[in-house]
């Protein structure tokens, strides 16, 4: 015998904010609630839960996911928190995957929550202690630092421009207008971008997406269930992840060879063997935009070196040959962590099944990709989702 | 839920491997404890670490000294660019992930590794107290050890078991200790030296709480056609199930490990076994009143009769249900997420008959519980066989 079919069947999210008056538990509960209430479940239809959060230091809380079980609905059940750094989100609906097709249980809770503004002063100090404590920590290294390092070798390598990579913001930015849950939506042009304040050159604040709060919730059921609850279940057909060297600075930056593995082992289970002829909606992870173009080639999306051109030839707009970030991403709805990557999995949801309001791209798409990514420049995570 | 969980097949133990449990390993940090414990496990499978499918890591941030420490995690597992993933949780809850894992039909082979560097951290008691909830609990200012008190007494008060029966539950297992060479705690004692050792957090003792020890477990598995091809031994895993009781601890029945309760009836569920079937335990005994109270929670003895059946050599090493003939927490030392994978290990050199001067007789079935530690109630269960 082999796997069973999982389908998603019902979604939820908060609004993303810099500062959510609710706790953590709070929020997870508002996620989930909605998402059951979408697909007409009670808690008690739920026989197993997944959680995913990415660090405990920006809530202080240590055994965050023990902190946040109530909220999620974990009381009584069996009740887990997965982890992959910033890869989580779209890690979370992999781990439930792994609960419905292994014949587990039947319909998983699968919750990815963050809440960044919990951190004194910024969330900047929980990312120091990501470094290596002997040979980078002394350095006082932010995690900006290590992103103006990798997005100049990008840019080296292909020889391309700020502005180039700028496109990319102003496209998510706008996109994000037509997102409820929008925490940093705004029409901006190429010009705002690069004169914004610079961070770390080449960063600068626009490039880069906000911390935040915010909670997302999705449920997955086996193929019987799925199909007695909606006749528009959403297949998780490819997932796939991957984790490269925790020696970061060995390595050469331009390229992420984790997503590439990571996609492969997605592509390789839903049967995609033509990614940039076959995938009709994309949503990489964007917490900077030069990120968006990384994980489009990473992503086999297109040839590397091409992502930035085909952006500025309208390619990755809602309305081009294959719309990237419709959501807004990153840099435009938000970026609490692990709520982000699974707000990009609903984001498929909803397209897939024609339920994307004003961000609805046209053409009936019946493939889509989702990718997060995460750790010290280190972690893909993948799942193709089909109608 | 029984025999559906397990629709590919069983899933066995090929290998294992540990390094430590020692109270301090100044020779070794804890990727070095990692490779060590590593390389043993994969050497008795047989396998190469490419040969391995996926790899599950169970760590928490702040017993690490990192945030997102899941990007520390490859390298010494020569796991490197391979699907790694972290749960925050117990061994025994990552152990489960993997059976899931392998029953999905695209995984044959997982490695499961769990860690304990607790000599490493300066302030134990204050990274306890950051579990506590940030609004309700901090505030009171209390070691988080207070909770294991108030349990202990709850749980005193309604079984009728005594404060005695629970030294004797030291006495017992530290003397166990004595016989295994993996132990670090291991000493001769008599009640009343448990009785005198001062207060904890009334009524506990301070003999009565397991001390930390440092050190690293590290498991394969494999799906059964692997196991029967390369494995001469295997050791199946029958039954695994975890569970997370009512989340927070002020509205939770303390008497009770209702965690414990439910995912023991879905592990024999699903080993189609039950407590009869049991001929030996390793219950969880970071405080000697918990491994009382997981006896009665899980139905290895009545309500009640836990400390009778301890008292009278019920529960020792050649009574009719030895219970941590390892010598448990208490006596190897307590290893955080990595406790529960030296209660496996334990469990498989009793089934494979290696387990030399603390082997139990007859030993076919054998029961394998945890528990995260306070201010949690979240568990879980194995039942292994070795036939």
């Amino acid at each position: 015998m082999g796997y069973r079919r999982v389908a998603i069947v019902g979604a939820g999210l908060t609004k993303f904010v810099r500062r959510a008056q609710e706790t953590g538990p709070e929020l997870s509960w508002q996620a989930s609630k909605m998402a059951l209430d979408s697909c007409s479940l009670r808690l008690k239809d739920v026989e197993m839960i997944t959680l995913g959060s990415a660090p405990d230091g920006f809530d202080g809380v240590h055994m965050k996911g023990e902190y946040l079980l109530s909220g999620a609905g974990g009381s009584n059940k069996s009740y887990i928190r997965n982890f992959v750094g910033g890869g989580t989100g779209v890690f979370a609906p992999i781990h439930g995957w792994m609960h419905v097709a292994s014949g587990a249980c039947d319909v998983c809770l699968v919750v990815a929550e963050e809440k960044m503004s919990s951190c004194h002063p910024t969330p900047q100090g929980a990312f120091i202690t990501i470094f290596d404590h002997t040979t980078e920590q002394p350095l006082k290294p932010t995690l900006i630092w290590i992103f103006a390092l990798e997005m100049r070798r990008y840019m080296e390598r292909y020889g391309l421009t700020r502005a180039d990579i700028a496109r990319v913001a102003v496209k998510n930015k706008k996109n994000a207008m037509d997102h409820p849950s929008a925490q940093v939506a705004g029409e901006y042009t190429v010009d705002d971008i690069l004169n914004s304040e610079v961070l770390a050159e080449p960063v600068h604040r626009l490039d880069i997406s906000p911390a935040g709060d915010g909670a997302a919730a999705v449920v997955l059921a086996s193929e019987d269930v799925a199909k007695r609850l909606t006749d528009r279940p959403v297949w998780l057909d490819g997932v796939g992840w991957n984790l490269d060297t925790s020696y970061w600075a060995t390595k050469d930056l331009y390229y992420p060879r984790y997503v590439e593995k990571a996609a492969r082992m997605a592509y390789d289970m839903a049967g995609i063997k033509e990614p940039h002829k076959e995938i009709q909606v994309a949503e990489p992870y964007d917490p900077f935009d030069y990120k968006e173009l990384h994980h489009m080639e990473g992503l086999l999306l297109c040839p590397r070196g091409e992502a930035a051109r085909l952006t500025a030839e309208g390619y990755t707009a809602r309305t081009g040959n294959l719309p990237t970030c419709p959501s807004g991403g990153a840099l435009g709805v938000g970026n609490p962590i692990a709520a982000t990557g699974l707000m990009k999995v609903i984001e498929l949801f909803l397209q897939l099944r024609g339920e994307a309001g004003k961000r609805q791209i046209p053409g009936k798409p019946r493939v889509g990709v989702a990718q997060a990514w995460g750790d010290l420049m280190q972690v893909g995570t993948v799942v193709v989702c089909r109608s | 839920m029984s025999g559906r969980f397990l629709m590919n097949g069983r899933v066995a133990i090929i290998g294992i491997g540990t390094e430590g449990f020692s109270p301090v390993t100044p020779h070794l940090s804890f990727k070095e404890l990692t490779y060590c414990a590593a390389v043993k496990a994969y050497r008795q499978a047989g396998l190469h670490p490419k040969e391995i499918d996926s790899f599950i890591t169970a760590s928490e941030d702040f017993m690490e000294g990192y945030s997102i420490f899941d990007e520390y995690v490859p390298d010494q597992m020569g796991a490197v660019m391979r699907p790694v993933h972290t749960v925050t949780a117990e061994f025994l809850q990552a152990l489960g992930v993997g059976v899931m894992m392998i029953n999905t039909a695209r995984f044959k082979t997982i490695a499961v590794e769990a860690h304990s560097k607790a000599s490493n951290i300066k302030t134990l008691h204050d990274v306890k107290a950051f579990a506590l909830d940030p609004v309700y609990l901090r505030p009171l200012e209390e070691d988080a050890e207070f909770l294991a008190g108030l349990e202990m007494r709850r749980f005193l008060r309604d079984s009728g078991n005594t404060e005695e029966q629970c030294a004797q539950v030291v006495v017992k297992n530290r003397g166990n200790a004595l016989l295994n060479p993996l132990a670090g705690h291991g000493a001769k004692l008599r009640v009343d030296d448990v009785m005198a050792s001062g207060a904890v957090s009334t009524p506990l003792k301070r003999l009565d709480a397991a001390a930390a020890a440092d050190g690293a477990v590290m498991v394969v598995l494999a799906a059964e056609d692997v196991a029967r091809s390369l494995c001469a031994n295997p050791v199946w895993v029958d039954g695994v199930s975890w569970f997370s009781a009512e989340g927070n601890p002020w509205s939770r029945d303390l008497g009770v490990a209702n965690y414990a309760k439910l995912a023991a009836r879905k592990a024999f569920a699903m080993a189609g076994k039950t407590v009869r079937d049991v001929d030996f335990a390793e219950v969880c005994d970071e405080y000697s009143y918990k491994e009382l109270q997981h006896l009665e929670s899980l139905g290895l003895a009545r309500p009640g009769e836990a400390g009778y059946l301890t008292e009278n050599g019920f529960t020792s090493l050649n009574g009719d249900l030895p219970v941590n003939a390892s010598g448990g927490s208490l006596g190897v030392g307590h290893a955080f997420e990595a406790s529960g994978g030296m209660k496996v290990v334990e469990a498989v050199l009793q089934l494979r008959g290696e387990a030399g001067a603390h082997q139990v007789k007859n030993a076919r079935t054998g029961l394998v519980q945890s528990w995260r530690g306070v201010p949690t109630a979240t568990g879980a269960v194995a039942i292994l066989s070795n036939e």
